[in-house]
C-alpha cells in the first residue's frame, strides 16, 4: 500500500468509507435534483426550506466538529465559540452587505445602517470589504488571530478547566455587548441583513440556495476528515494525552502550549468558516449570535452526539437542531423545557452520548 | 404693584410683630372672601403683615378652592366639616347660602409667596425648612426683606444658610455695590447647580467680547465663588460616583455570595444560580401580591415577610437539585456545568409559564422609596442604601454561619479535605445538601434585594450569572474575603469607568480586565497557597 491508502485506511473503515461517499452522493446528487429538477408538486421535490434548514444545520455540524476537536480530544470546554462563528459570519456579511450596491432602501453607496446613522463614508475596517478574497481572509484570519492571542495567554499560564471556560464564557458576552452598540460599524441590535447576491448570483434562488447547501456539505465532510486526520495523527495522540494527564505529559518533554494553541486555533477557524457559509444562507448576522446562551449550546450538540467521536459531534448537532426546528413550530413554549432536559439526561446518563449508546447496545448484543 | 403691596407688608413685618390678636383681622378677611382681585392682593398682604399663623390655614384653603362666603361670615370648608376662618371655630349645621371664593392665578401666586414667607416665621422646623427649600427654587426681590427678617430670628444650623443663600441670590440679581459683593461672597457656600448658573452669568461677556458686568472687583469675587462652588460640585459627583460604586458592589456581592459557596468551597458550577436568585425576586412578588390581597394595611411591611420567604423557597428548589441532579456529578465539573445550565432553562421556562414573559411589577415599600439628599444635586435614594446594609448583613451572618457554627465547621472541613472528613465521621453527603441550599437560599435573598431596584422578570438571573462568576473567580476560588473584595473592586471600578465612557464600554472593559487579570493571576487575587503542581 502506497502511503495515500495508507492515509485513506487509518482515516476510516471501508464501511465508513462507505457511508460518507453516500452521504456525499446525497448532497452533492439527490438533493440538487430533487430540489431543482423535481417539479414543486412532486412529492419527491425538496422545497428551498429544507434545502436552508440542512444546510443550516451542517454549519452547525462544522462548529459540533470544532468543538469536539478542543473538547473531546483536548479536554477544553469552551464557552465562547459562538463568538468565532459570529467573527466568521459577520467577515461575510460584511462582504454581502457592499454586494448589494445601490440597491438598499436609501439607494446609497453606503451600507443601510450607515446611512441611518448619517455616516459619510466607510469605517477604517470596512475597507477592501468589497473584494471577495478579502472577506474570505478575514473569515480565516480574525477568528483565528482573536484565538491565537487569546489562547497563547490563557494556556501560557496554564488557566484550564472550568476557570477557561469562564473566561471564554466572559469574551463572548463582552464582545457581544461590542457589537450591540452602532459605533462599533456592524449594525448595531439589527447586525447585517437583506442580502441581494453573491458572488454577482442573485442570493435567494434555489440554484444559489443548493450551491451554498453543497459547498457547506463539501466543507463538512472536509471538516470530518481533516478532524479524523488530526486525531488519529501523532499531535492527536499528544492531545489526548494532555487531556487525560496534562503533568506526565510535560514531563515527558512536551510542551502542551504548542499542542493545545494549535488546535484551539484550528478549531476557532473552522467555526469561523461555518459562520460565513451560515450568514449567505440564513440571510442575517446579529450579536444575538455571540450572546453566552448560544455558545453553550454548541458544548450539548457535541455531548449529546457523543463525545471524543468526531461523527458523533456531527450527528449531535443534527439531533438537536433538528428537534429545534421541529419543536420551535410544533410547541414553541416547550422547547427551552426539552433543551434543558436534554442537558441533565445526557450529563446523567449519556457520558459518551449517542454514539456511546450505540457502543453500548451492540456489545450488550454480541455479549 | 404686588412688589409695592408686599414691601408695605414687609415694613409692617419688620416694624415688629404685633401680639398675636384673639382672632385674625376680620377686615381682612372678609375682603379677601367678598373683595375683588385688587382688595384680595391688599388682604393677602394684610394678614402677612399681621404674621399670625393661623392665616396659613385660610390661605392655604384659598389656594385650593376650600374656602366658602356664606353672607359676611367666612368658612373654610373640608370634607363635610367646616371652620369659621376669623376664629377657627367649628361650624354646624352649615349655613345654606355659601359661595366658593374664587382664586385667579395671579391671586394663586401670591398666596403661595404669602404662604412661604408665612411659614418662615412658623414654629414648627420642619413647616420653616419646606418654606426654606420652596423659595431657594427661585424667589424675587419682594421677599427680600421678609427673608433678612427671618434671618434674624432663624438658628437652625440647616435653615440658616439656606436662607442666607437665598437672600444673597436675590441681591446678587439688584442692590448696590457693597451688597452685591457681599452676596457673591456668601454664595461661596453653595454647592447647587444653580448658583454655578448665577455665578457664570455674572462673567458672561457680550457678543463684542466686554463682559456684561462692568465691576472688575465683583468679577473677581465671582470668579473665586465659582471655583469653590464647581469645587463643591465636583465633591458632590464624586460622592455620588462612590455611592453608586459601593451600591452596585453590594449588589454584585449579594449576588456572587452564594456562588461563592457553592463554587468556591464546594466546587459546583452552578449555572443555575441566576434562575436561583429569579427565584427569590418571584418570592418577592407573591409575598408581595399576598399582603397586597389580604393584609393591606401592612403592606409595607412585606418586605421583612419577603426575606426569609425568598431564603427558604431558593434554599428549598436548591436542595432539590442537588439531590436530584448534581449530587450525581460531583468531580466532574464541565458535566456540573452544562447540567446546571438546562436546570436553569427549564426553571426559566416554568416561571414564565406560570407569571407569564412578561416582566412583574414589584413595589418599593414607603420606607424605602425617597433618598437622602446629602447635597443639592446628590441624593443616595433610600433603597440602594437599605440594600448595602443588608448585604453587610447577609455577610456578617454567613461568615459567622461559617466560622462558628457545626454546620460552618463541617462545610470547611469537606472543602478542606473530604475523605479526611468523611473517615472521622462528618455525613459529607448531608452537608453537601445542606451547603447548596445554604448558597441557593442567599441567591434567593439577592432576588429579593435585587427586585427594589429593578426589573423582575424571567431572564432577571441572565444578567447577572457572567457577573457572580466574573467576581468569586476575580476573587478566588474558596475565599470569602476575596469575593468581598472582588464585589467591591468591579463595582467601583466599573462606575468610574461608566462616569467616562459609558455603561457598557465599562462592563466591556471589565470583563475584558477580568480576562486578562486571570491570566496574570489564575487563581485569581487570594489564592489558597499549597503545594501541589496542580495549584
Amino acid at each position: 500500500m502506497g502511503p495515500i491508502s495508507a492515509t485513506f485506511s487509518r482515516l476510516y473503515g471501508p464501511t465508513g468509507w462507505i457511508v460518507l461517499g453516500a452521504a456525499g452522493a446525497g448532497l452533492f446528487i439527490v438533493i440538487p435534483v430533487f430540489a431543482l429538477a423535481v417539479p414543486p408538486g412532486s412529492a419527491f421535490h425538496v422545497s428551498q426550506y429544507w434545502v436552508t434548514l440542512i444546510g443550516k444545520i451542517m454549519c452547525y455540524a462544522i462548529v459540533a466538529l470544532a468543538m469536539d476537536l478542543i473538547w473531546g480530544y483536548a479536554g477544553i470546554l469552551s464557552l465562547g465559540h459562538g463568538l468565532f462563528f459570529a467573527l466568521g459570519g459577520y467577515a461575510m456579511g460584511m462582504h454581502l452587505m457592499r454586494q448589494i450596491g445601490r440597491e438598499g432602501q436609501y439607494q446609497a453607496d453606503l451600507p443601510d445602517f450607515m446611512v441611518f446613522l448619517d455616516w459619510k463614508e466607510l469605517p477604517w475596517h470596512w475597507s477592501g470589504s468589497d473584494q471577495f478574497w478579502w472577506a474570505m481572509l478575514l473569515v480565516v484570519a480574525v477568528p483565528g488571530l482573536l484565538a491565537y492571542v487569546f489562547g497563547y495567554f490563557a494556556f501560557r499560564s496554564r488557566v484550564k478547566g472550568v476557570y477557561f471556560s469562564i473566561i471564554t464564557q466572559a469574551l463572548t458576552f463582552a464582545a457581544m455587548l461590542l457589537f450591540f452598540r452602532n459605533e462599533t460599524g456592524f449594525g448595531g441590535n439589527n447586525g447585517f441583513t437583506d442580502f441581494k447576491r453573491i458572488l454577482g448570483f442573485p442570493i435567494a434562488t434555489p440554484e444559489t440556495r443548493v450551491a451554498l447547501a453543497a459547498i457547506t456539505g463539501a466543507m463538512l465532510i472536509g471538516t470530518l476528515l481533516l478532524g479524523r486526520y488530526l486525531v488519529t495523527s501523532r499531535f492527536g495522540r499528544v492531545l489526548a494525552a494532555i487531556r487525560d494527564a496534562e503533568q506526565r505529559v510535560m514531563f515527558c518533554g512536551y510542551n502542551p502550549v504548542h499542542y493545545k494553541l494549535a488546535v484551539w486555533t484550528a478549531s476557532a477557524v473552522l467555526c469561523g468558516i461555518a459562520g460565513a457559509l451560515y450568514v449567505p444562507q440564513v440571510g442575517i448576522i446579529n450579536p444575538s449570535e455571540m450572546s453566552p446562551a448560544n455558545s453553550i449550546e454548541i458544548a450539548i450538540w457535541v455531548a449529546v452526539g457523543g463525545r471524543g467521536t468526531l461523527a458523533g459531534a456531527a450527528v449531535g448537532a443534527g439531533l438537536v437542531n433538528g428537534a429545534k426546528s421541529f419543536f420551535t413550530q410544533a410547541f414553541p413554549e416547550y422547547w427551552l423545557f426539552f433543551l434543558g432536559l436534554l442537558f441533565i439526561l445526557v450529563t446523567l446518563f449519556l457520558p459518551n452520548g449517542v454514539v456511546g449508546l450505540a457502543d453500548r447496545l451492540r456489545g450488550a448484543r454480541r455479549a | 404693584m404686588r412688589a409695592r403691596v408686599f414691601l408695605v407688608a414687609a415694613c409692617a413685618l419688620l416694624a415688629g410683630v404685633p401680639p398675636p390678636a384673639a382672632a385674625l383681622d376680620r377686615a381682612a378677611v372678609e375682603k379677601l372672601a367678598t373683595g375683588d382681585s385688587e382688595e384680595k392682593l391688599e388682604a393677602i398682604n394684610a394678614l402677612v403683615a399681621e404674621g399670625d399663623p393661623r392665616a396659613i390655614a385660610v390661605l392655604e384653603a384659598l389656594g385650593d378652592g376650600g374656602l366658602q362666603a356664606a353672607g359676611k361670615r367666612v368658612l373654610i370648608v373640608k370634607g363635610d366639616g367646616a371652620t369659621d376662618a376669623l376664629t377657627g371655630a367649628p361650624v354646624a349645621p352649615l349655613p345654606a347660602d355659601r359661595e366658593d371664593v374664587v382664586a385667579n392665578n395671579r391671586i394663586r401666586g401670591a398666596v403661595a409667596a404669602a404662604l412661604a414667607v408665612l411659614k418662615l416665621v412658623s414654629q414648627d422646623r420642619d413647616t420653616r425648612l419646606a418654606a426654606a427649600r420652596a423659595l431657594a427654587g427661585g424667589a424675587d426681590e419682594t421677599v427680600l426683606p421678609l427673608v433678612r427678617k427671618a434671618l434674624d430670628k432663624e438658628t437652625d444650623p440647616v435653615i440658616k444658610p439656606m436662607l442666607e443663600l437665598t437672600a444673597a441670590t436675590i441681591e446678587l440679581k439688584g442692590g448696590d455695590r457693597e451688597r452685591r459683593l457681599a452676596a457673591v461672597r456668601t454664595l461661596r457656600q453653595s454647592a447647587s447647580p444653580s448658583v454655578k448658573t448665577l455665578l457664570l452669568s455674572v462673567l458672561d461677556r457680550g457678543k463684542d467680547g466686554s463682559f456684561a458686568e462692568p465691576d472688575e472687583e465683583l468679577r473677581r469675587e465671582a470668579q473665586a465663588s465659582l471655583r469653590e462652588v464647581e469645587g463643591r460640585l465636583a465633591w458632590g459627583q464624586r460622592l455620588g460616583l462612590a455611592f453608586a460604586g459601593i451600591s452596585l458592589s453590594s449588589i454584585l456581592l449579594l449576588a456572587a455570595l452564594g456562588l461563592a459557596i457553592t463554587y468556591g468551597l464546594m466546587g459546583v458550577i452552578n449555572m443555575a444560580h441566576g434562575e436561583l436568585i429569579m427565584i427569590g425576586a418571584y418570592a418577592t412578588y407573591v409575598v408581595q401580591n399576598l399582603f397586597r390581597a389580604h393584609a393591606p394595611g401592612a403592606f409595607d411591611w412585606y418586605l421583612v415577610c419577603a426575606v426569609p420567604v425568598a431564603f427558604l423557597v431558593a434554599a428549598a428548589v436548591g436542595m432539590a437539585l442537588e439531590r436530584l441532579v448534581i449530587r450525581w456529578l460531583y468531580g466532574r465539573p464541565l458535566e456540573t456545568l452544562l447540567a446546571t445550565w438546562g436546570i436553569g432553562l427549564m426553571l426559566i421556562q416554568g416561571v414564565r409559564t406560570v407569571f407569564g414573559a412578561q416582566n412583574v411589577g414589584v413595589e418599593n415599600p414607603a420606607f424605602m422609596s425617597g433618598g437622602i439628599e446629602v447635597m443639592p444635586d446628590v441624593v443616595l435614594p433610600w433603597n440602594r442604601i437599605v440594600i448595602i446594609l443588608f448585604t453587610a448583613g447577609v455577610l456578617v451572618a454567613m461568615g459567622l454561619l461559617l466560622a462558628k457554627t457545626r454546620l460552618g465547621l463541617f462545610v470547611r472541613g469537606v472543602t478542606q479535605n473530604r475523605a479526611m472528613a468523611a473517615c472521622v465521621g462528618v455525613p459529607t453527603a448531608r452537608v453537601d445538601t445542606w451547603a447548596f441550599g445554604l448558597g441557593a437560599g442567599i441567591a434567593g435573598l439577592a432576588g429579593c434585594a435585587l427586585s427594589q431596584i429593578g426589573n423582575v422578570g424571567p431572564d432577571l438571573g441572565q444578567a447577572y450569572i457572567v457577573d457572580s462568576f466574573m467576581v468569586v473567580v476575580l476573587g478566588g476560588v474558596g475565599q470569602l474575603a476575596g469575593t468581598v473584595y472582588a464585589a467591591l473592586g468591579l463595582g467601583v471600578v466599573n462606575k468610574l469607568i461608566e462616569s467616562w465612557q459609558g455603561a457598557v464600554i465599562a462592563k466591556i472593559l471589565v470583563l475584558v480586565f477580568i480576562v486578562v487579570f486571570i491570566q496574570k493571576r489564575p487563581q485569581g487575587m487570594f489564592a489558597l497557597k499549597g503545594r501541589a503542581v496542580e495549584a
